[in-house]
């Protein structure tokens, strides 16, 4: 074992450098490794890029030109004197835990994680480890969610009821990931599926690049919303109740999100209707994750970092926290997830 | 209790009033007898007593989802709501239950009279059949605090939609003192006669606020004017050789105000007064500040030093009741002749007197009245249509309030604490502060005021610009300068400032004012001196 940490915590994000590399960093660098394409973890600017080649779609896609590489999940590659690979984190489609291994030391950056198996997502394998960084954007008891079948009946089961009250069904959801998972789970023979523009374009990515998507019709703003009665639309929460939303009459907006956990939230933002569902790990699912890592130094990022951490060391860890530029998704953010 | 959880639902999940209305007149129509007057009665603030602390149920609770109590502390301020946070951290229900209600109501009640180790083991029980809103609608049960968006306005007109009696009518027959164990639907809702009970109230009409002074409201002579007294809104009812005290919230206030018995010495039976109890000592002018009443609130048993230093008489400005009769519909012109009559030979010591009617030919005068309302220990005037009735609850158009401008100060944010409810993760009450040399001093707490896009701006800035955690409050950087309105202003020993504010708020966010510049201590005792 080496006798300086293999990964540091800088200004401009985790850092290896026995692989000169940076790990989802906030300022520029020369190489940086991209755990998924969120824009709190995929910026733009620097010189080298390297993700999994599900990721690298959707991060030229929002990030324009980048000299990128990607890597299949669990292929190992010698960057410097670092070992590393990237393993499924559950998160979106392409998103990753990055390993990093030097000298025998083993460090897994996760990024975001969620360890229930979405069916869209390539599904969340937890890796041995010595030294864990973890997110922990829900990380607090309350959070608990529910099997997605669950939260797929009530969607479903709201959205008949739109359509029988003569209703559009706005449903808000972040435009990568969120969106396409709330996909998978809508029934399509209840009625058609429309989507805002920032979700087509993702859509379109990752259709192309062969993942299976139910057919959905781009609302654009010539469209004619009498022609589609009983629709469900798909949208970033921002665009619920703007002026190309009003354009589909009667409406109620919904929004799917974790933070709809939380009663004070849902009726502040949810306009009718949330739905709790999350791409981040439940308060079960990071204590289990961290289990099974068998880890025995916990790095807490993003979230609750505070109380987590606390906890974490009380049960016997070797727990810190990590500052982050990005608080992540807390509640200032909370449509975005 | 299913039934109540999916009412629940369905008005907590709706922001729209007709949705709201439409899903309680249903569960009206249907629900059982037990279960709709105890809906009646939790929306209308009856709830149960409360049976369990809510430390134990706090204990309870982390003890059951196996988590140490700091971190249900840590839990609850996030979520905003302690009920809540309880039915979250619970692992999920084992089992279900059909169970009413009502059922679970009573068997709340039961658990005042057992033994704590058994009202623990049917709490737990409880929570082990109660899932998800029927959990958190149990809870609420307990720590009382029944806000669900739905108000005694919105249920009276569900009731309506459900028996086709009028909301007016409704309104009437839920005041005063009933409770489901004493009545039933029937006698409550449906029976010809509701008089039956002879401490019934009626409902307070209420007034609006006048934003833009009186120019918009027609002719003056149109109108009454009064001062709008700083005291306690009351009516006072006398039937059958006995008297009753309302508060406004409904509460019966008889008792705190022992003085007031002697009412029916002076005034026949039959008789219902509206309004405002004051501390007036006989031998003044004007009464005395809200200061002095405040020594009266909350008292429940008044002792005789209190009761001389501090006596209660009820300013009377209508007249809802005369000889038996409902008098709500007579234009009030009218209705204020019959109360100066029946004032007109009141001796000094009666407890009641008549708030005078202030005379003006236009509204420049008024205004001129106006200007000198602090001087009577006014809040400003009420204006009232001659000839309209007294209606039920908030209704705009014929009474309005034409307060005082607001005394103001310019403060520095020192603490933010995150708020409860629908507030909870935002950061909504604040500590203010006012220089002392180059200290900053604390003296006053504000939660309103700022719209929910300034209160989402200055949560992120006090995210980032914590200095210190005190538990859930935080220790920011001071900088914000913010213009605080209030109403009064009182020399207050228990404040390390020396002073207390009534009604604080935040009137404005200064953001072009230095921090340099907020006000000081000597400003604010200055402002004590002219107006405490």
């Amino acid at each position: 074992m080496s006798s300086s940490p293999s990964l540091t915590f800088t200004d401009h994000g985790i850092y290896c450098a026995a692989g000169d590399f940076y790990i989802d960093p906030w300022r520029p660098v020369e190489r940086a490794l991209i755990t998924h394409g969120h824009a709190d973890h995929a910026r733009s600017g620097h010189q080298r890029y390297l993700a999994t080649n599900a990721a690298l779609p959707v991060m030229r896609h929002r990030l324009g030109e980048i000299n990128a590489q990607g890597m299949p999940y669990g292929e190992v590659v010698s960057i410097g004197d670092a070992q590393v690979s990237f393993h499924p984190a559950g998160h979106v489609p392409g998103s990753a835990q990055i390993r990093v291994e030097v000298a025998g030391e083993i460090w897994v950056a996760s990024g975001d994680y969620k360890t229930e198996d979405d069916g869209l997502s390539e599904p969340f394998e937890p890796q041995s480890c010595h030294h864990f960084i973890t997110e922990s954007t829900f990380g607090l008891p309350v959070f608990r969610w529910q099997p997605q079948a669950q939260i797929a009946r009530e969607i479903n089961d709201w959205w008949v009821a739109c359509a029988a009250a003569g209703k559009t069904a706005f449903l808000g959801a972040y435009a990568l990931g969120k969106a396409q998972r709330l996909l998978t789970m809508l029934h399509a023979d209840i009625g058609p599926i429309l989507t805002h523009g920032a979700v087509e374009a993702t859509n379109k990515v990752l259709r192309a690049q062969g993942i299976d998507l139910p057919d959905t019709v781009h609302a654009t703003a010539e469209i004619d919303p009498k022609a589609y009665p009983g629709a469900l639309v798909l949208a970033p929460p921002s665009a619920l109740g703007s002026a190309w939303a009003r354009k589909f009459g009667a409406q109620e907006n919904a929004f799917a999100s974790g933070w709809m956990q939380l009663r004070g939230v849902r009726r502040r933002r949810a306009g009718d209707r949330g739905f709790v569902i999350s791409d981040h790990a439940d308060w079960q699912g990071l204590l289990d994750t961290i289990r099974e890592t068998g880890a025995e130094n916990i790095y807490v990022t993003h979230g609750y970092t505070d109380i987590f951490t606390r906890y974490l060391v009380e049960n016997g860890w070797k727990a810190q926290v990590v500052p982050t530029e990005f608080e992540g998704e807390t509640l200032d953010t909370e449509g975005k997830e | 209790m299913k039934r109540f959880a999916a009412l629940f639902n369905a008005i907590d999940q709706s922001t729209k009033t007709t949705v709201k209305v439409s899903a309680l007149a249903d569960y009206f129509a249907e629900a059982p007898d037990m279960d709709r007057m105890w809906t009646i009665a939790l929306f209308s603030g009856r709830r149960p007593k409360r049976a369990v602390t809510t430390t134990k149920l706090r204990e309870w609770a982390a003890e059951e989802a196996r988590i140490p109590p700091w971190l249900f502390e840590e839990s609850y301020p996030i979520v905003g709501d302690l009920a809540e946070t309880i039915a979250l951290v619970l692992p999920p229900n084992e089992t279900s239950s059909d169970e009413s209600l009502s059922h679970w109501i009573n068997a709340l009640r039961a658990l005042a009279s057992v033994e704590e180790e058994d009202r623990k083991a049917a709490v737990l029980q409880a929570w082990a059949q109660l899932g998800g809103t029927e959990r958190f609608v149990f809870n609420k049960l307990i720590t009382g605090g029944f806000r669900m968006g739905v108000s005694q306005k919105l249920m009276t007109r569900a009731l309506s939609r459900a028996t086709g009696k009028s909301e007016a009518e409704l309104a009437h027959r839920l005041m005063g003192n009933w409770h489901p164990d004493d009545t039933t639907w029937d006698a409550l809702i449906e029976a010809e006669d509701a008089s039956a009970d002879a401490s019934r109230p009626y409902p307070f009409y209420l007034a609006y606020a006048l934003e833009d002074g009186p120019d918009a409201l027609g002719a003056p002579q149109d109108w009454r004017a009064e001062w709008k007294w700083d005291g306690i809104r009351g009516q006072l009812i006398l039937r059958d050789g006995q008297h009753f005290v309302w508060s406004r919230g409904e509460e019966l206030m008889t008792d705190r105000f022992p003085e007031l018995a002697r009412a029916v010495d002076f005034l026949p039976p039959g008789t219902v007064l509206d309004g405002e109890l004051l501390v007036w000592h006989p031998q003044t002018e004007s009464p005395a500040s809200f200061n002095a009443l405040q020594r009266r609130i909350g008292r429940k048993t008044v002792p005789k030093k209190l009761l001389a230093e501090a006596p209660v008489v009820l300013h009377a400005y209508d007249l809802l009741e005369w000889e038996g009769a409902d008098m709500r519909e007579t234009p009030f012109a009218e209705r204020r002749a019959v109360l100066e009559r029946a004032c007109a030979d009141l001796p000094a010591e009666a407890p009641v007197r008549l708030s005078p009617q202030l005379d003006f030919d236009s509204w420049e005068d008024l205004a001129e009245v106006r200007s000198v309302a602090r001087d009577e220990n006014a809040e400003g005037l009420m204006l009232k249509r001659a000839d309209s009735p007294y209606l039920v609850g908030r209704k705009k158009g014929d009474w309005w309030k034409w307060k005082l401008d607001p005394l103001t100060i310019d403060a520095v944010m020192i603490y933010a604490q995150a708020g409860h409810g629908r507030r909870a993760n935002l950061f909504t009450d604040f500590t203010f502060a006012v220089w002392n040399g180059n200290d900053l001093v604390p003296f006053t707490k504000a939660y309103s005021g700022l719209t929910d896009a300034e209160f989402r701006e200055i949560t992120k800035w006090v995210r980032k610009n914590t200095l210190q955690r005190f538990g859930p409050v935080r220790q920011v950087t001071p900088h914000h300068v913010f213009e605080i309105a209030f109403e009064g202003i009182q020399a207050s020993p228990r404040h390390k400032s020396g002073v207390a504010l009534r009604f604080p708020r935040m009137s404005r966010w200064r953001r072009d004012k230095p921090l340099q510049e907020a006000n000081t201590l000597d400003d604010l005792n200055d402002m004590l001196r002219i107006y405490g």
